[in-house]
């Protein structure tokens, strides 16, 4: 990982700790009790735990700890927006430094891959067979958890890699695509299945999968970017597809003297990254808000300002300019912010004839991802878009759960909410078959 | 700034401050070094007959990945020849005519063995003599070191063939393994000593390795005691000092007290000179640190004097010894509890688990809104820094029931955050020693006790 990080502009950005830093920092560690660090993962990962261990040698025994909360310890040492959760909450927040707690994280996971162990506690008390579609954060969360239960679990997956936004969607050096199908390696030596091309709608029928299956539960996550709505926005190039080129076909990333942005969201941060990084001369971030409003975390627009990334702050695209099929600009429009909207952010809108165009070569954007559509017509019912779950993540349908992305309606999307509303639904789901 | 000399027995220094008898004075290029650095003394390293050393010598106790708490030896007197020592110790006495230059001996238990080595150090011009009768591995099972320091016949016999042939002030150096450090300094001070050293090293194994199963350090696959010093024998050491201290026979005598065992800064060093100690002895202190040290040990020391408005060491020496009593003259109505600065409390809850687990179940866990809330009470959809810090209780002492055990105060990782208050007594004050004289039932069948304990409104819970 040293290497890659040294050879590869996008290679992981914080290299591993050494075994003479994780003692340190684990020694550090105030081994609070009923620690709010721990209340603030929304696994609950018991974090002095595991961190002492560390402190101990017992490096397989820290592993442990972490995924008996957290199956995808591995990625959520990566991605997790720690400052927002776990150190954020460290009680040696502001006379000292918070404890590195996702590296120590990653410290313990990576000791257990090297020794090439999955320290997981394995019963038989589960009896039947459960399918999962979508092999994304919280599918493989359900299916891990309930394979632990002893449930025969078939996770099906429409892409030819599992792993979901980790393998395709998380920026290379935040998490490497190799963690994630590491993680999923693992996850099939608990008895996971994970069968790959097979898409809900087209080669799969939801009322098969009830038919076949003990219980189904849905992960779909997520699709592309909308539609911007503005002319020449077949010039424009997905956020989510820009940052997959770069982990899975490096060499197919285009890049630019000058690339736009659209969009301030942790995805648009990843896409200005890989633009800067991979070799574009100028990146700018073109939002319609202000770094207030923008839903990148305040340590990731810390992070783009130091890579060198300009912003253009109040202003929305309006318009692509192009000659002879190429990009020669982004027109836009100056904005002003108005009453808040249901989201509790304020509503932007037009200043007319304040247009203006950024000279650039290349456009990408990263306006967030469009609600599932497949909702409608497998007849499960939605929330402002998103399927709809009760508190045991049951949707309409019998015996059909939903979690991850997918139900997110509220609140932000993340990699560790999505593994604990796998782990919520398995036991869910575990329930009420134990009960059946 | 406060006057830190010292006149010990006689032997003058710039400062209270002396290498111990141990590896740091082993030669004349040590001390010359130490003596640059500003060490007011030192004693030099334990010279003999001839002895062979091994490898590996010192084993440690590390803790909370802070190194060497402890650090234990099997290394024995000065393998160098006696005749290169002697020379060495004349230059440097002759370089460094203001600074203390102690020689640590030991020799065969035979008069004329002493004699002749008295003879020797006293040539040299040294300034005192310390008898080593504190070795507790190699020497001592040739008869010397604590296998004298153990008898207190057999030191007394001893320092009283040195104190015939001696001069120079002699210095007893006093074994901690021993089951009452109290007989022999009485027999130093019988055999008519100058002074009284304490406390040589302790019995010790460190460790085991955990994947050769062999003891550390490891000579060659075996291992064996050593004697243990540093940080963790501090307060081995403290108590030691202040049972010879306030020991009558020795307060009688007025014989001085160098003390050693832990001093790593110049507030060790405070709290000896408090208990008695004369002058201050360090080893492992200067071994994990290099001579250096002694700067802020003279610079803390002086400063400290100075602002509790003392003038000289002369003037602290033994300021706590009347504070030193035992159990059953302690006050039985004196009541403290702790308390929690809510505003530098942190949460960290280790007052709470400590409490709560292994003492008198007297903290509370208060929300916001002011009720008694148990820890992990929130629901596993709950997450994120602001409400994770938002939501979390408040440990509150609950005054009436706590006993003042200072277990929390003890754990708690902030400065300041829990004090323990003195609260008005409930009733009159009084001893076990008092009730042992005046109500013997009380202290010798239970049904008293509890008659008693109604009547005084002691509750236990």
């Amino acid at each position: 990982m040293t290497d890659a990080f040294l050879t590869d502009p996008l290679g992981e950005l914080l290299p591993p700790l050494t075994t003479q830093e994780a003692l340190v920092e684990s020694n550090r560690c105030l081994n609070c009790y009923d620690a709010p660090c721990t209340h603030a993962c929304p696994t609950h990962i018991d974090v002095p735990r595991f961190i002492k261990k560390i402190s101990t040698g017992n490096l397989i025994g820290s592993a442990a700890a972490i995924l008996e909360s957290n199956l995808l310890g591995a990625t959520c040492s990566r991605v997790c927006p720690v400052q927002e959760l776990c150190e954020g909450a460290c009680v040696l927040q502001h006379e000292h430094r918070p404890i590195t707690i996702g590296r120590l994280q990653r410290f313990a996971m990576d000791a257990a891959a090297s020794a090439g162990v999955f320290p997981v506690k394995m019963s038989s008390v589960g009896k039947g067979k459960i399918a999962v579609v979508g092999a994304g954060p919280a599918g493989l969360s359900c299916a891990g958890e309930l394979a632990k239960l002893g449930y025969e679990v078939t996770v099906l997956e429409k892409r030819d890699l599992p792993g979901g936004l980790s393998t395709y969607g998380i920026i290379t050096l935040r998490e490497p695509k190799e963690i994630a199908l590491y993680e999923v390696e693992m996850l099939s030596r608990l008895g996971v299945k994970v069968e790959s091309g097979r898409e809900l709608g087209c080669s799969l029928s939801l009322t098969e999968l009830q038919k076949s299956y003990d219980a189904v539960f849905l992960a779909l996550g997520l699709e592309a970017s909308p539609n911007l709505g503005i002319p020449g926005e077949e010039h424009i190039l997905d956020g989510l597809d820009y940052v997959e080129r770069s982990k899975i076909r490096r060499s197919e990333v285009e890049l630019g003297n000058h690339v736009a942005v659209i969009g301030a969201g942790n995805t648009a941060i990843d896409c200005a990254t890989i633009a800067k990084r991979l070799g574009s001369n100028r990146v700018t971030v073109v939002y319609r808000r202000t770094d207030k409003e923008m839903t990148a975390y305040p340590h990731e627009y810390e992070f783009i300002k130091a890579e060198g990334v300009e912003f253009r702050f109040l202003s929305q695209p309006s318009r692509v300019l192009v000659e002879a099929g190429k990009v020669t600009g982004l027109e836009c429009v100056l904005m002003q912010l108005g009453a808040r909207d249901s989201s509790d952010r304020p509503i932007p809108t037009r200043i007319s004839g304040s247009e203006f165009v950024l000279d650039v070569d290349l456009v990408v954007k990263a306006i967030g991802q469009e609600k599932p559509s497949l909702a409608k017509s497998l007849g499960l019912e939605t929330e402002r878009g998103y399927l709809k779950v009760n508190e045991d993540f049951q949707t309409n349908l019998p015996g059909v759960f939903a979690g991850g992305d997918c139900v997110r309606h509220r609140g932000a999307a993340s990699t560790v909410m999505a593994v604990q509303d796998g782990k919520l639904a398995a036991a869910a789901i575990h329930k009420k078959l134990v009960n059946a | 700034m406060a006057d830190l000399s010292i006149n010990f027995a006689g032997i003058k220094s710039p400062n209270p401050f002396w290498l111990a008898s141990a590896p740091p004075s082993n030669s004349g290029f040590q001390v010359h070094k130490a003596f640059e650095a500003g060490w007011g003394g030192a004693v030099w390293k334990t010279v003999g007959p001839p002895v062979l050393n091994v490898s590996n010598r010192y084993g440690a106790w590390h803790y909370g990945g802070q190194r060497m708490l402890g650090i234990n030896n099997v290394e024995l007197i000065s393998d160098r020849p006696l005749e290169v020592n002697l020379r060495e110790i004349r230059e440097i006495k002759r370089a460094w005519p203001d600074r203390a230059v102690i020689v640590s001996a030991m020799v065969e238990s035979k008069p004329e063995a002493w004699y002749e080595i008295v003879r020797q150090i006293e040539d040299t011009g040294a300034d005192g003599i310390e008898l080593n009768y504190g070795c507790p591995h190699g020497m001592s099972e040739r008869g010397m070191g604590s296998a004298v320091g153990q008898v207190p016949e057999y030191c007394e016999q001893i320092t009283s063939w040195v104190k015939n042939a001696a001069s120079i002030p002699v210095i007893v150096k006093l074994t901690p393994n021993i089951t009452n450090i109290v007989y022999p300094a009485r027999a130093a001070v019988a055999a008519g000593a100058d002074g009284i050293s304490l406390i040589n090293t302790i019995n010790s194994i460190t460790a085991v390795d955990l994947d050769s199963f062999e003891i550390q350090p490891s000579i060659g696959g075996k291992g064996g005691h050593g004697g243990y010093a540093g940080p963790a024998v501090k307060p081995i050491a403290l108590n030691m000092l202040s049972a010879v201290a306030t020991d009558p026979t020795v307060a009688a005598s007025g014989i001085p007290i160098s003390g050693m065992g832990g001093i790593t800064t110049w507030r060790d060093g405070a709290e000896f000179l408090l208990l008695g100690a004369g002058s201050l002895q360090v080893c492992t202190a200067a071994m994990h640190y290099g001579f250096r040290i002694v700067e802020d040990m003279c610079d803390g020391l002086s400063r400290w004097l100075d602002s509790k408005g003392l003038n000289s060491i002369e003037d602290v020496k033994g300021k706590s010894l009347n504070r030193v009593s035992d159990f059953k003259d302690f006050d039985l109505s004196f009541a403290a509890v702790a308390r929690i600065s809510e505003e530098k409390c942190i949460k960290c809850d280790l007052c709470y688990v400590a409490c709560n687990d292994t003492a008198h179940q007297c903290i509370d866990l208060v929300s916001s809104d002011g009720a008694v809330v148990l820890p992990h009470s929130y629901s596993s959809r709950e997450n994120g820094k602001d409400e994770a810090v938002g939501s979390r209780p408040q440990p509150v002492v609950r005054e009436e029931d706590c006993v003042g055990c200072r277990l929390c105060y003890n754990v708690c990782p902030v400065v300041d955050c829990i004090s323990m208050v003195e609260v008005p007594q409930k009733r009159s004050s009084t001893t076990w020693y008092e009730i042992t004289q005046h109500q013997p039932e009380v202290t010798e069948n239970w049904e008293a006790m509890n008659k008693y304990r109604e009547e005084k409104g002691i509750e236990i819970h």
